[in-house]
């Protein structure tokens, strides 16, 4: 066939750190890595401005970014919290954990949940209306149940962030089998697939786009529950240490604890993106042709 | 008829379908829609049939109850005299847009089916597969996956999924669809090749005519809805077939009558859609002589 010949001589794809090495040289000639830091610059100039440059009312009374940059850069700390103190880490080793046990719970949990409820109509019709009544319900409603059903101050709060993700989790894997195609079920059929085929070579595989979307949503939707529940019980944690720096006064302390949660935050939806990435070569190929 | 130039066939298992007095519509009693009535019609061993008729006339309906996705509400569809049942990989279809997984490479979907029942296993599997991509002209591009292929080449990869098979009967609906001009007729050509080769009973569904005459041993026009059979022509132009053809008086005689046919029945579909006041332009359009 006449396109064969337009393939080139074959170049094999880099593995490993040649491959990490090709992605961020490529990456370091487009735009983005220059404006993210003009971005970034910008708000940390404005914020500057607002608050310890011009002093502006409403403004005044927060902390400035040389400030909190001074204290949490602060080997000795005014206000006893910064990178180089170990019960800093202690909340963000905590709140890290409680994220991994939940995430982990929602996830192997909601993703089967949604695939059975997309792929049997029966097991749909038993769960469906249990999933829809109790969806709605606001995480902090749920906080005197946890804390009535649970004790102690570790079970109820991975409880309150594990509901959260969980409901994410399954709607979205859910509404993955949905928008599978019904060519590709009427093909694996015709091919003589049995039931459990379809399942594991059509359903798991057609749903992992929207799953991973999911689960980038539901990643954040436990970083807020978790913060939620921590500022209503706990001991350690990040939310925790929000609330307890506000009720301390010590507000540099609060602003270091809420840019902390936004770091981390972003950094386990990139993981999950990666992962994601990973699981779905076909995927990245093709937006890769489209120029994305 | 092709059998004859080829002997290596003779010997392939082919299907003979028949269809008897089939019926299906859809809908609630108050808004039923009878989309097939006392469709009959007898699909001969070996032979490349043609369904062509009037777009939204039911053509997928028939290839959704031949394959099995979909059941007859009275009559009967036999594949080698028996009644079929459901899908089975006796049956194979290839569909308008395509159905390749898009997760699979297109040598891991050309093994899916043979793999999944496992007719085939190890070396057998692999080098039928190998067999089949090459002669389809896609072994530089067994480790793609559909969406880095081109809208031809994945019709090539659907067709050589299908063919791992050995199926009895292969269906194809408006398998062409979307290409371009170029791609299409590449395609055709393509497609005739390996039919003249293989000899497979063929039931191939297009709304197109000259695909239909270029390809078909018999073609049956269909009417508008409810859909039965208007005629059945008999395209006596030699194999193998090459697009020379198409362009002698016989193949446009062909086309005349299959053209007065479809045409007919695309305006009862258009003047059962158009409101009244369309009806004087529809008459008169219906009176321009031919």
């Amino acid at each position: 066939m006449s396109e064969t010949n337009l393939t080139p001589a074959r170049i094999e794809r880099p593995t490993g750190l040649a491959m990490t090495m090709h992605n961020w040289k490529t990456a370091l000639k487009t735009q983005t890595p220059y404006l993210m830091t003009f971005g970034i610059a910008l708000w940390l100039g404005a914020y500057y401005l607002f608050v310890e440059g011009w002093e502006l009312p409403r403004f005044n009374k927060l902390p400035g970014p040389v400030e909190v940059i001074t204290e949490w850069l602060n080997p000795d700390p005014d206000w006893g919290m910064s990178l180089f103190t170990p019960e800093y880490y202690d909340h963000v080793v905590v709140s890290c954990r409680r994220i991994l046990i939940s995430f982990g719970i929602a996830t192997g949990v909601g993703v089967p949940l949604g695939l059975f409820m997309g792929w049997s109509k029966i097991f749909r019709d038993y769960t469906f209306p249990i999933l829809e009544t109790l969806r709605p319900i606001p995480i902090l409603a749920w906080v005197p149940l946890a804390i009535l059903m649970f004790s102690g101050f570790e079970t109820p709060v991975i409880f309150l962030a594990t509901l959260a993700s969980l409901f994410v989790t399954t709607l979205n894997t859910l509404l993955g089998v949905d928008s599978i195609d019904d060519d590709y079920f009427r093909a694996a059929k015709s091919l003589g697939s049995k039931k459990h085929h379809i399942f594991f070579h059509i359903v798991v595989p057609g749903a992992l786009p929207f799953i991973f979307t999911g689960l980038q949503i539901s990643v954040g939707v436990a970083w807020f529950s978790l913060v939620a529940a921590e500022m209503v019980s706990g001991e350690f944690g990040l939310g925790y240490l929000i609330v307890d720096s506000y009720m301390n006064i010590t507000y540099v302390t609060m602003v270091i604890g809420m840019l902390t949660l936004g770091f981390t935050g972003w950094a386990s939806s990139v993981i999950v993106r990666m992962v994601g990435n990973r699981m779905m070569q076909w995927r990245l190929r093709a937006l890769a042709l489209e120029g994305r | 008829m092709q059998t004859e130039t080829n002997t290596s066939i003779e010997n392939a298992e082919k299907a003979t379908i028949e269809m008897k007095s089939v019926s299906r519509g859809y809908g609630e009693k108050w808004d039923r829609e009878e989309v097939i009535t006392n469709f009959d019609l007898t699909v001969n061993p070996g032979e490349l049939t043609v369904l062509v008729g009037p777009s939204g006339c039911g053509k997928t309906t028939l290839v959704n109850l031949i394959a099995g996705f979909d059941f007859p509400e009275s009559g009967e569809i036999l594949i080698n005299g028996k009644p079929i049942t459901g899908p089975g990989h006796d049956r194979m279809v290839v569909f308008q847009e395509t159905a390749l997984m898009p997760w699979l490479t297109s040598y891991q979907n050309v093994v899916f089916g043979p793999k999944l029942r496992g007719d085939l296993t190890g070396q057998d599997l692999k080098k039928k597969a190998t067999d089949l991509l090459t002669k389809v002209g896609l072994s530089e591009f067994m480790d793609k996956y559909p969406l880095q292929l081109s809208g031809g080449m994945q019709r090539r990869c659907e067709l050589a999924r299908a063919m791992i098979n050995d199926p009895l009967l292969m269906i194809m609906d408006e398998p062409f669809r979307g290409l371009d001009a170029m791609s299409r007729e590449l395609m055709q050509e393509f497609f005739v090749r390996l039919f003249e080769d293989g000899g497979r009973t063929n039931l191939f569904v297009t709304s197109e005519i000259e695909e239909a005459i270029f390809l078909a041993d018999r073609l049956v026009v269909l009417s508008n809805r409810p859909t039965s059979v208007r005629k059945i022509i008999d395209i006596k132009l030699p194999r193998p077939r090459n697009f020379h053809q198409l362009t002698s008086s016989e193949a446009f005689d062909y086309k005349r009558e299959a053209m007065e046919l479809l045409h007919e029945e695309a305006l009862k579909g258009f003047g059962a859609a158009a409101g009244e006041s369309q009806k004087a332009f529809m008459e008169s359009l219906t009176k321009t002589p031919s």
